[in-house]
């Protein structure tokens, strides 16, 4: 019983020491890498809670996908982050204060943290247990919730379609390879013999 | 655990399917025409958001979908009908923006469609999850249009600041929406009113981060800082829609948070409302009195209009309930009016946004002037304009429900309100005149014609509106 | 311990070799390498010159489109995970449920397509 409550300590140290470090570390490139870490030790977390599938998709998606974006804007940005730091101290006393109410109230809950009696009963769909995390995820997913599932599908279709109405810039003096032009071309459009007469030269 | 599909289910869903369908065939169809696309796309946005309208309106109601995630009610009917109407006419003002030359953007209808399938996914949820998921469809489209002028850097940056903000509210209320879960169990709004009785004081601090998110989506004050600066960062006819169809719905939703799925724990939210509220009414009354920039005004004077509409909600009655809606219906008209006049406001070397521009309109052109001044004096809540009932319903309301001195400080702060707006109508007729406005679009025309006649002769004949939104404040209890 | 992490230890047992055996890599040469630096051997060799400015520079907009378009698709994919383990109880409602999603999907493949947001000019 050990060993599980041994890495919790681990993961969720390393989680909360490297998610500070996030925005502690004077190099933007470190803060994300320190990002990184944070997702890797949440994931842990996830695992130890038996989540699996939530897990592997956070290594998937947010380490392989959205750090990486992160590092691209923030490659992007070349913002002078000593620059920004700047003011970091002025803001440092109310930053502080925010942060200590948040943690109170976090200790508040944690305080009266047991969940309301009836809570495990009324859970709409509860832990199957003879199947995978990953399967009874698939089982309710698709079917009852597929109005939350349909949603998120157009959430990513206006992602997609912001993406480009925000980024995409065309040069129009870039020159394009029309593959279809090409292989139309042949000898008889695109060779011509001409009598040039001496002296003359060329002409159009 | 398959579930049989059946049709029939689906059928409240319809309306937001069409949508959400239209909305693609017209995404292909622009993608396919390109550039020739953008009247074609925006009329045809404009007629299926009219015509969802109206089949909303006369949809059976009183039915709960897909689980109990999607309730169609009276109340989310009237709210959904007006959104829809509030998103048509946004298109409608946008015509000269987008046809400007340099700038072909047949995205933005389309956009503005998804943003309204998101906007009646909010209004009609019916547990956490529909919330936030329609919450952030209407968001993440808002984000885009507000950056959508990406060669201006005050639209930009209005995009940014309203997309970082955004995430952080959308940050505060997933946590919230997270305590309740933990807290009740469920995410349902009706399971979670009959757990919220014992939900103790953990309920309470995921309340408090739910309504903060949602006090963010209607800019009540304290968590209004966005607005001026969007506002006037903003190209005008996404101002214009920012301040009509995204406020009713989110102000929908809000009614239908605290009234769905806390009823139980009412004098605890009712405290945080009648704060917000008077806090909003009076920062829009003062802050405004300052400011140069129209626009800049016009998102002071959202701030403390959503205030007022507020006030309806503190009294958390059927009555009061009644007044929201009357309250963002001709709220909404007399935005869309408003935006129409300063959309406008357009001389030889394109739009002018300042106060003093104003000079004199009523010698240049007095049928602007004029329909301007109207809307100025309702805005105001002068009687017998339509601003004026609709602050009048949303203060019998509270008073009936012993809530005095919120009354006293709300119509204070509309007396001192009513200064600014009275400026403006005093530049306009007692000024020396400033150089005129070219002549105004066709469709502003339209606009403002129907928008300044419903809010001048709301008097006559108030029945329809007050009727129907009574019959959807009851269908809440 | 429950069952499901004891399907987990070669993992964690695999990662802790392969952590040991890096950060072991990373500390050996401090203490057994020969080290005798010098400002020479320690400044930045650029062909002669001084280095000219910093070595950051602005990424091109583009490359952060083709990662969110990515990212979109990265998530489409996740989706489709659970949905394939499930496949054989979901039925056919669960079929044509991820149809519709993929659909949606693919109309914004094709939108990016005809935009030319795919094109590298």
């Amino acid at each position: 019983m050990i060993l599980p409550a041994l890495f919790f300590y681990l993961f969720a140290g390393v989680c909360v020491a490297s998610a500070f470090m996030v925005i502690a570390s004077r190099n933007p490139v470190h803060s994300v890498l320190f990002l990184i870490l944070t997702f890797v030790n949440a994931s842990g977390l996830f695992m130890l809670l038996g989540a699996e599938f939530l897990a592997m998709i956070l290594i998937v998606v947010y380490v392989g996908a959205v750090a990486v974006l992160f590092l691209f804007v923030v490659m992007m940005l070349d913002v002078d982050f000593v620059e920004l730091r700047q003011g970091f101290l002025n803001y440092l006393p109310v930053g502080a204060l925010v942060g200590i109410v948040v943690l109170i109230e976090l200790m508040l809950v944690l305080g009266g943290a047991v969940i309301s009696p009836g809570a495990a009963k009324s859970i709409v769909t509860p832990i199957p247990q003879d199947i995978s995390n990953t399967g009874a995820l698939g089982l309710v997913l698709y079917t009852r919730y597929i109005y939350f599932f349909q949603a998120a599908g157009l959430i990513l279709l206006v992602a997609m379609i912001g993406a480009i109405v925000l980024t995409l810039h065309h040069r129009p003096s870039a020159k394009r390879q029309s593959i279809p032009a090409q292989n139309a071309r042949n000898t008889a459009n695109s060779i011509e013999v001409r009598k040039v007469a001496s002296g003359e030269g060329l002409q159009p | 655990m398959t579930e049989t599909f059946q049709f029939a289910a689906l059928a409240p869903v319809l309306p937001e399917i069409s949508l959400a369908v239209g909305a693609m065939v017209l995404l292909m169809f622009g993608a396919v025409m390109k550039d020739r696309a953008l009247n074609f796309v925006s009329v045809m946005s404009i007629l299926l958001l009219l015509a969802v309208g109206y089949w909303v309106s006369t949809m059976p109601s009183d039915k709960a979908a897909m689980g109990g995630s999607f309730i169609s009610d009276d109340f989310g009917r009237f709210m959904k009908v007006l959104t829809l109407t509030g998103s048509a006419f946004a298109i409608l003002l946008a015509r000269g923006f987008l046809t400007a030359p340099g700038r072909v953007l047949f995205e933005f209808p389309i956009l503005i469609v998804l943003a309204t399938t998101g906007m009646m996914i909010m209004i009609s949820a019916g547990d956490l999850i529909a919330l936030y998921l329609g919450l952030e469809l209407m968001s993440l489209s808002l984000y885009v249009v507000a950056a959508i002028d990406r060669e201006n850097v005050r639209s930009t940056e209005a995009g940014l600041k309203y997309f970082v903000l955004g995430a952080l509210s959308s940050g505060m209320l997933l946590y919230g929406a997270s305590l309740v879960y933990g807290f009740t169990g469920t995410v349902n709004f009706a399971g979670i009113a009959k757990e919220a009785t014992h939900g103790g004081v953990g309920l309470t601090i995921g309340l408090v981060f739910v309504l903060a998110g949602l006090c963010f989506k209607v800019s009540a004050v304290p968590f209004h800082m966005w607005t001026p600066d969007v506002y006037e960062g903003a190209p005008t006819p996404v101002t214009a829609f920012f301040a009509a169809a995204p406020k009713v719905a989110a102000m929908a939703l809000f009614v239908r948070v605290a009234l769905t799925a806390f009823p139980t724990i009412a004098p605890q939210w009712q405290q945080i409302i009648v704060f917000v509220s008077i806090a909003s009414m009076v920062l829009g009354a003062f802050a405004a009195i300052g400011q140069t920039n129209i626009k800049r005004l016009m998102g002071y004077s959202s701030i403390g209009h959503m205030g007022f509409a507020l006030v309806g909600l503190a009294s958390g009655t059927a009555d009061g309930v009644q007044g929201v809606l009357v309250y963002m219906a001709i709220y909404m008209t007399m935005t869309l009016g408003t935006f129409a006049c300063i959309l406008a406001m357009r001389r030889e070397g394109g739009s002018v946004e300042t106060i003093s521009d104003l000079a004199g309109l009523s010698r240049t052109n007095p049928a602007l002037a004029f329909f301007l001044a109207m809307l100025m004096f309702s805005l105001a809540g002068i009687p017998p304009l339509a601003g004026f009932f609709a602050k009048l319903y949303v203060f019998l309301a509270a008073i009936k429900a012993g809530m005095f001195t919120l009354s006293v400080i709300g119509v204070l702060a509309s007396v001192v309100g009513a200064y600014y707006y009275l400026r403006i109508v005093k530049v306009m007729y007692f000024d020396e005149p400033a150089q005129a406005f070219a002549p105004m679009r066709g469709e502003l025309k339209l606009v403002l014609a129907i928008s300044g006649l419903l809010v001048l002769l709301f008097f006559i004949y108030p029945s329809p509106l007050v009727n129907a939104a009574a019959v959807a404040a009851k269908s809440l209890f | 311990m429950s069952e499901i992490l004891k399907d987990y230890l070669p993992l964690v047992v695999f990662i802790a070799v392969a952590m040991g055996i890096g950060v072991a890599l990373l500390v050996v040469p401090f203490i057994v390498a020969y080290s005798n630096p010098d400002p020479e051997k320690l400044s930045a060799y650029e062909c002669g010159f001084n280095a000219f400015d910093d070595a950051r520079m602005k990424f091109d907009v583009r490359f952060y489109l083709v990662a969110i378009l990515f990212i979109i698709f990265d998530l489409e994919v996740a989706f489709l995970f659970p949905w394939a383990v499930a496949f054989g109880q979901i039925g056919l409602f669960g079929f044509w449920s991820m149809m519709v999603f993929l659909a949606v999907l693919t109309i914004g493949f094709i939108y990016e397509w005809r935009k030319g947001a795919l094109e590298w000019d």
